[in-house]
Order: structure tokens, then sequence, then C-alpha cells
């Protein structure tokens, strides 16, 4: 599919500063009709100021920003969205008492006061969601929607808004293989309409698989843009750090010693069933499947944060029932869970507070927190994660994903646990956190920590690993050495049967 | 992380000033007061503003515990009366020594807090509803146990606790400052009251950290129960008769003092210095307000522009942040 010449968004010169740093510096952006241009850039690249500025949520400094060659200056949120420039969110935007329809359509009812024709809206609906080739009862209340489920929502509303121009930021994240694939369908359709995709990831393989352009960021600045068939996936990651990143995966010498954790049988109904493996000290077990396969499932019912219907757990050999993350945390174990907003960290809590809030009690000293005995496990905590914050007083939800990532296995870390379950553990994150993150892994298990890693990435899943568990629909399909794996073996024994 | 950075560097300001702004506002509304009425800045006067806000702010050290943990208590009032009237009606003279009905109070709030948390931790209904019914029950049991007559007749040395004064100041205020600084230290220095804050920041983030949610509300309510108890004992002491009518609406004096105090209502944030100054505030206010001889009709109005104000700003610096 050829992307026509005509350039539809035109950003020129742009800079924006906020209290006296700037956030973009003088960056330019030329998307054409029917492109998919993908814009890349470590976290903190000034991505997300510049699609805020081109939706009209901040105002820039200088600079302007043209679609098809009308200015958007001074223009408000709705007025730009009505001239066709539409953005699907990373955080879901629907009403969770609204139907599918309600959803589809919000804001956009024909009259403010008047009869809302229900039949009529879904039956409108059941329209736009079809042509996208989408099977979802627009009747449907937005709380029963899985998160993919919503994502397409949001994607179907943007579509039919007709829009120019549409911006995704991080659309995959929360989406199976299979859901990914017919976003991209999605995608295509768009392409051969005349729509073009701003495509926001720090997926390597998506942005091969889809992008026709990509525009690089870096520390606010305009670097550079490329046809996407030129950039090779070190070229690319060469523009957005500025510099060689050498090998991603850190060496390791496998080194299993005794075993930690053994599961045999483990059964929750609904979820998986008859999962049987062990972990052993210095040993990374990886666990791959697609969404919904019962990975982090397993790892709940392993942190005490769900109980099994049947099968054993037995840890350091001893047959053990974890009814709740304490007890889990008391024997040794700890859990980095996928959602890090939801489940990760406290918002309004220092990086301190989080750092310390699973190991606080070791801390006390007649009867009251010692400043002094927290203050240096949250510094050495800080060193040697090399947690880029202010200070340990700085709030966890100002620093940058990949900090807070760190932050959360920092917390993890200073309870001491023999075994680590990761899951999800570079989700979201930029390149450059996630080699640190990777670095990390293949310390704690030199150190002999065990670890569990979940990961939907391939390439991590066999990089880190020294044996692969595979699961499909919450049954055991493989466990292997991942020295015998391939991300298309893996890949042939996580599809679905 | 661009917005990050910007973001953290414009809190600055924000954050000083949302620190300081109501000490501010507090000294501000008392110097407009001491040039306006030569009443105000005396000794006299402060102790009586001091000895009135001692039994709102207890209630509010309580309340702002359970708000912290993004929960609600409504049930403070009521158990100021029911523990008054339980604590009275041991406290004839020639009974009991002065020590039973404190204690026998003290239980009666304890056991309401234990039961409004035993309640929150086992079902799913949320604290408003939980404690609207305890506040409810308190009611009725304070009418119940006193006959719904006032329980008078207590001996000195209970009213002593309200009424007498140590070194020339006031009981009340004494025991003022001694729950404050006890409360400051459990909500400041104790792994509880890290866990408070951490319940009410994110909850599933704290169970996951292994933070035991249960103990944690049970403690919170517990508390409030037990520092609404000992509002009701000194309220009974310092009027010198166990009413069952007592603490009418205290609930919502004391949660107006937490807000104002900075304390957000949902959640993890929240001082007791803050809850002081805020108690300290509405105290001083009505206060000048009397002295200014304006009707307590429209104190009322007065006090609702400030909650709903302070509650702005509050508001106002979170979207700056966010």
């Amino acid at each position: 599919m050829e992307a026509s010449q005509e350039v539809v968004l035109r950003v020129r010169e742009l800079s924006k500063s906020f209290a006296g740093i700037r956030a973009l510096d003088d960056v330019q952006l030329d998307v054409r009709r029917g492109e998919v241009h993908a814009l890349m850039g470590e976290n903190g690249a000034g991505k997300s100021t510049l699609m805020k500025i081109l939706v009209g949520l901040v105002t820039p400094d200088t600079g302007e920003v043209w679609l098809e060659n009308q200015s958007l200056a001074g223009l408000s949120l709705r007025e730009i969205r009505d001239r066709g420039l539409s953005m699907i969110h990373q955080e879901m935007l629907l009403v969770p008492e609204l139907t599918v329809a309600q959803n589809l359509f919000l804001g956009r009812e024909s009259r403010l006061l008047g009869w809302l024709d229900n039949r009529k809206l879904n039956a409108r609906a059941a329209e736009v969601l079809s042509r996208m080739g989408l099977n979802l009862d627009p009747a449907r209340k937005a709380r029963d929607l899985s998160i993919a489920e919503m994502q397409l929502v949001e994607i179907a509303r943007a579509i039919s808004t007709d829009a120019r121009v549409i911006i995704m930021d991080e659309p995959t994240s929360a989406l199976s293989d299979r859901e990914v694939a017919v976003l991209f369908g999605l995608i295509k359709g768009l392409k051969a309409r005349g729509v073009a995709v701003i495509y926001i990831s720090h997926k390597m393989e998506e942005i091969s698989a889809i992008a026709d352009t990509v525009t690089v960021l870096r520390d606010g600045r305009y670097i550079a843009t490329h046809p996407a068939a030129e950039l090779s996936e070190s070229k690319l990651i060469a523009l957005m750090v500025g510099r060689e990143l050498g090998t991603l995966f850190p060496e390791t010498v496998s080194a299993a010693g005794a075993e930690v954790l053994s599961v045999s049988g483990l059964t929750r109904a609904g979820a998986f069933s008859d999962i049987s493996f062990a972990i052993h000290a210095g040993e990374v077990l990886g666990m791959g499947g697609l969404m919904g396969a019962g990975r982090t499932e397993i790892a709940r019912v392993l942190y005490g944060l769900d109980q099994p219907d049947s099968g054993g757990i037995r840890f350091d050999g001893q047959a053990v029932r974890i009814r709740t993350p304490r007890e889990a945390i008391r024997l040794g174990i700890g859990y980095v869970g996928e959602d890090r907003k939801a489940s990760g960290f406290i918002p309004k809590m220092s990086v301190r507070e989080n750092l310390t809030l699973g190991s606080l009690t070791t801390h006390v000293r007649k009867g009251l927190v010692s400043a002094s005995s927290e203050g240096e496990a949250v510094t050495r905590m800080i060193e040697s994660l090399k947690i880029k914050a202010s200070g340990p007083e700085q709030e966890v939800v100002q620093l940058s994903g990949g900090n807070q990532q760190k932050v959360v296995i920092g917390k993890v870390l200073l309870a001491l646990p023999r075994l680590i379950i990761l899951d999800e553990p570079t989700r979201g994150i930029d390149i450059g956190a996630k080699a640190e993150i990777y670095r990390l892994i293949a310390r704690l298990k030199a150190e002999g920590c065990a670890i569990l890693l979940i990961s939907s990435e391939l390439p991590e899943l066999i990089g880190l690993s020294d044996r692969i568990l595979i699961l499909a629909q919450g049954k055991q399909k493989a466990l292997l050495p991942a020295s015998e794996a391939s991300q298309e073996r893996l890949l042939h024994y996580a599809m679905p049967a | 992380m661009e917005n990050n950075v910007l973001t953290y560097r414009a809190a600055g300001p924000l954050l000083s000033l949302r620190r300081y702004g109501l000490l501010l506002a507090f000294l501000a509304v008392c110097i407009g007061l001491s040039l306006t009425t030569p009443r105000f800045l005396t000794w006299q006067n402060a102790t009586i503003i001091l000895t009135q806000v001692s039994i709102n702010a207890l209630l509010a050290f309580g309340v702002t515990f359970v708000i912290i943990t993004g929960g609600i208590d409504l049930s403070v009032g009521s158990v100021v009366a029911v523990s008054g009237v339980v604590a009275a009606s041991f406290a004839h003279p020639d009974t009991y020594p002065v020590i039973v009905p404190v204690v026998v109070g003290l239980l009666t709030g304890l056991a309401f807090g234990a039961f409004n948390g035993f309640v929150v931790t086992s079902s799913k209904v949320p604290p408003f509803i939980v404690t609207l019914g305890t506040m409810t029950i308190g009611r009725g049991l304070a009418l119940i146990l006193s006959k719904g007559r006032p329980v008078s007749n207590l001996s000195d040395a209970f009213n002593f606790l309200g009424g007498g004064k140590v070194l020339g100041v006031p009981m009340l205020i004494w025991i003022l400052i001694a729950v404050f600084a006890l409360c400051a230290v459990i909500l400041r220095k104790t792994v509880l009251g890290r866990y408070m804050y951490a319940v009410g920041g994110n909850e599933q983030a704290s169970r996951a950290s292994g933070v035991p949610l249960r103990t944690v509300k049970m403690a919170v309510y517990t508390l409030c129960g037990g520092l609404a108890a000992l509002s009701g004992i000194l309220l009974t002491s310092r009027i010198t008769t166990g009413q069952p009518n007592a603490g009418l609406s205290f609930e919502l004096d004391a949660i107006t003092a937490a807000i104002i105090g900075g304390t957000s209502t949902s959640g993890g944030t929240g001082t007791m210095t803050g809850t002081l100054l805020g108690a300290l505030l509405i105290g001083v206010i009505s206060n000048g307000l009397d002295l200014l001889n304006v009707s307590s009709y429209y104190q009322q109005v007065v006090m609702g522009v400030i909650i709903i104000g302070a509650v702005v700003l509050d508001s106002l610096n979170q979207t700056k942040k966010a």
C-alpha cells in the first residue's frame, strides 16, 4: 500500500517549556494521507507533549500545527476533533454504565434534549462495528467488556467520527495477539480509506509490521524521519537512545541450585488446571503463552492473592498453604505484578514510603519506625537500582514508567525474597530501562534468587530464561530448556488447539 | 517523563502553599479578629476557644484516621452520646472510683468502633452506610439507656475531668495536647500509620505489598470509636450530665475540621496538624463571629462557604499536580 505524497498533518517549529524546562524544542512532523506514521522515542522524549499539543490539550509556546493546510492554533479540543483529528487514549475513557452503542456516540447525540432512540443507536453502532469486522453486541454495557474489547470500542469511536488523522498511543498494550491482528487489520482498512495513523509504541515488532514511516524524538528534539523499511531495529534503537546499546540480554551462566518452589497438579477452576513445575535457586523459569492462557492467574495463586482449588505447593520442600500476600512475603516470595498502576505502587506516597512498604516492620525500633534505618535501606536501593528521582521524597507517580517499575521491584527486593515472580516486568517502559531490568534479573540470578518470569515478549523470554514453560488455555503445553526454544516453536505451543 | 519533571517543579510552591496556607489563613483570621475586637486576644478568650475546640478536635483526630484509609465514620456524634450516658451512669457520687466510668465509657466507644470495623471489613457495604446505621443505633441506645432523660448528679472527681484546671490550664486543653501528640506519633511514626496512608492511597497495591488490610481498618475504626468515647466522657463531665441528645451532628463538624485541614476524602492524605488547625480555625471563626455579634444562623452559612472553599482549593491543587 503506497502512501500518497499529500501531507495531511504538518507540524513546524513546535516548542513548549513547562516551568523553564524544555519539553519540546523545535519539533517538526509531516504525516501523509493514508500512512501509518510511527512516533518513537524513549520515555521523556516528548511524544506525549507533542500529542497533547496536537489534540489541543496543551498550547505550544511557538510553532504551529496545520491539518489539511488549516492552522489548528487556538482551537478547542472539540473543534480539533470535529476537523478530523482523533486520539485513542491509553487509559480507557468509556463510561462503564453505558452500552457499547451509547459510548460509541457519546457527545455526538443529535440533539441535546429530546428522545434518544436506543434501537436506532444500536443499529448504527452495529453497522460501524461490523464494518470494522468486530463481533460485539452494541447493547452490552461497557463495564462488562474486557480491557481489549474496551480498547476496540475506543478505536471504533475514533473511526466513526470520520477522522482524517487518528493518534494511537500504545494501542496494543492490553491486547492479545489475536486482537492485535484485528487491530492491524483495522489500521490497514483505515489506510486504504486515506486515513493517516500516528502510531506510538515501544514494541519494535509492531513498528516493522505496520509502520510506513518512523519519526524519532529524543530529549524533546526532532531527530530524524525515515521510511520504516530502511530502518533496522538496531539503527532505530541507536536513534532513540543516541548511542548503541550493545546486546540487550546479558550473558548469564546457568547454575541452578536447590529447589525453592514446586507445584504439582495445581488447579484453579476456570483459570488453569494440572500445572506442575519446579523452580531452583539461581534459575530463571520463563512462563509464556497468549493473553488469557492462565499465567497471571498462576502467579496470583503462588502469591496468595487467589486460592487454588486443588494441587499442592511446596516451598523449600515443605508443603505450604499461601492464603495472603503477607504469608507469601513471610515465606520469601516476592511479586511484581503486571498492572503497575493498579497494584504496584501507592501514587500519593513517596519513593521512600513505597520502597519500604513491604518490609517496614524490619525498621521498627521501640515501637516506632526508625527514620535512619529506613533511610539507609532506601538510599541503598535507589543507588543499587539506579532509580532516577529527585530524591527519596519525590512522589512515585511523578517518575517515568521505567523508574516506577524499579521502585516496585525495589520494594519487593527489600523484603529479601528467595523467589521473585515478575509478571510482564518490562511492559510499557522504554528500551533503556528495559535493558537495566534485564541486567537486574541477571544479577539476582547470580545472587541465587529463583525467578519466575512471565512475559508476552518471546525474545525476552528466550533471552533471559533457563527453562520455559508454555501455557495455552490454562493448560501446561511444554516445559523446555531455553536453548531449544525458538519464537516459532514457542508460538506453536502457545496457540490454542 | 517530561511532564513529571515539570509538574514536580510546578508542584513545589503549590505544595508549600498547601502546607502553610491553612496556617496563614488561621493567623490572618486571628490578626483580623484581634484588630476588630479587643476581647479576642485575651488569655481568657484563648482558653475558651481551646476548651470549645477540644471536644471537636478529639473527634476529628479519630475521623482523620478513618478518612486517610479511604473510609468515613458518621457514627462519632452518637458514640459521644452513648458513651457519655454510659459513663455518667457509673459516675454518681459514692459509687465507683472515677476510673470506672472512664474505662466503661471508653470500652463502649471502642466496641462501637470495632463493630463498625468488623462490618466494613467483612462485608462489601460502604463505610458511609455502615456508620450511618451505627449512628442511628448509637443514638437509640443512648436514649434507651438513659430512658430519654439526662443522667445527672455526677461525682466531683468525674466532673473535674472536663471542668477542672491543672496549673491554671483547663484539663481539656492538657488532654487535647496529649491526645494530639499521641495521634500524630501514631500517624507519622508507626507502621500502623504508614499502612493507613497506603490503604487509602491504593488498597490493591497495599494488599499486594503485604499490608494487613483487615487489621488496619479494624484499628482505625476502633481508634475512632475510642476517641469519640473520650470526647463523650469529657463533654459529659464538662456539662456535668450525661445527655442522650449530646453530640448531635458532631460528626459533621469533625469531618469538616479534617477536610479543612487538608485530609482528602478520597483517602491517602491528611495530617493531624492539619486537622488540629482545621478545628482551631472553625473554633476561632465561630468565636470571632460570636464576639462580633453575628447571629448563629449566619455562622452556619459562613462555615459552609469555608468547607466548600477548602475543598475547591484542594481539588485545584490536585488538578495542577495531575
